[in-house]
């Protein structure tokens, strides 16, 4: 179980955008967190630079909240180490072929109305919910 | 200096946002996918505050002819849906209910200094590595073909 938290969901939701629309607003770029860590990997992009520090401040950010506020940020992972790789690289393969993620589709590239951005939503959602309903009520769990 | 320095508020206010919404919690997140057992709603209130926010703040800020710092604005331009688009996303929904993470959700999360967070950024940061480089060689094979 976790709490539903409509009010805050909905206050952090507002700030996602907000940075998406300043990154736009003040760098003509996409806030889509796959974009931005595929110029960061091999090979590099010549562009690092504002891909680095906007990465570095979504690093930082909780840090500096707990540090500043002592707000605890609820975190909670049960996945066993072994999966958690095997998930990291299937949604780093998954979003680099599929052009973006959450961040980028679902937020960015919906807010614009993009058919692709719309299609791939839909799809990962649904490919999402498909995996999490046999994982926990027909396997009963990772082990 | 003024575009970097620009670049880490932004990112700043990004991980804020993540943060206080859920998104950096793996239990939340595969809560809110679990309509059969412990079904959390929250995210769909990030996702709607994020898109609310970003279509009212797009519609004024794409009106202009350049961003402020950047001779253009970097928009993608195809409509088309493609199989990569498709099986690309598939395959990131297949990851995203295993572990719980998305990508803008496991960067922010490595700042509460959680070694999941960090085993799972690293593996997608492999990941998309993997798939740069393999999408590069062969976009190099095939002009070395085509040539």
């Amino acid at each position: 179980m976790t709490e539903f938290t409509p009010l805050l969901s909905l206050a952090g939701g507002s700030l996602i955008g907000f940075a998406a629309v300043l990154l736009m607003a003040f760098h003509g770029r996409i806030a889509g967190m796959t974009g931005i860590l595929s110029g960061l990997v091999p090979p590099f992009s010549h562009d690092w630079g504002w891909r680095a520090a906007f990465l570095l401040g979504a690093v930082a950010a909780p840090a500096l909240i707990v540090a500043a506020t002592g707000f605890a940020i609820p975190f909670d992972s049960a996945t066993p180490a072994p999966w958690l790789v095997v998930g990291g690289l299937i949604v780093g393969i998954g979003v680099y072929f599929g052009s973006g993620c959450t961040s980028g589709h679902g937020v960015c590239g919906m807010a614009r109305l993009s058919p692709r951005s719309i299609i791939a939503t839909l799809t990962f959602m649904a490919s999402t919910v498909a995996t999490v309903f046999v994982i926990r009520h027909l396997l009963g769990g990772l082990s | 200096m003024i575009r970097i320095l620009s670049a880490l508020m932004i990112g700043l206010l990004f991980g804020t946002g993540i943060a206080l919404s859920g998104m950096a919690n793996p239990a939340k997140v595969l809560n809110f996918f679990d309509f059969a057992g412990t079904w959390d709603p929250s995210l769909a209130f990030v996702m709607g505050g994020a898109l609310i926010v970003t279509a009212l703040g797009y519609f004024f800020v794409l009106k202009r002819q350049t961003p402020l710092f950047e001779p253009q604005f970097h928009l993608p331009a195809r409509r088309d849906i493609d199989l990569p688009l498709i099986a690309g996303s598939a395959i990131f929904g297949l990851g995203w209910g295993i572990a719980g993470f998305c990508p803008g959700g496991a960067i922010p999360a490595m700042g509460l200094g959680q070694a999941d967070a960090w085993i799972f950024a690293g593996a997608m940061i492999a990941g998309i590595a993997l798939a740069r480089l393999a999408r590069h060689s062969l976009a190099t094979h095939a002009a070395a073909r085509a040539g």
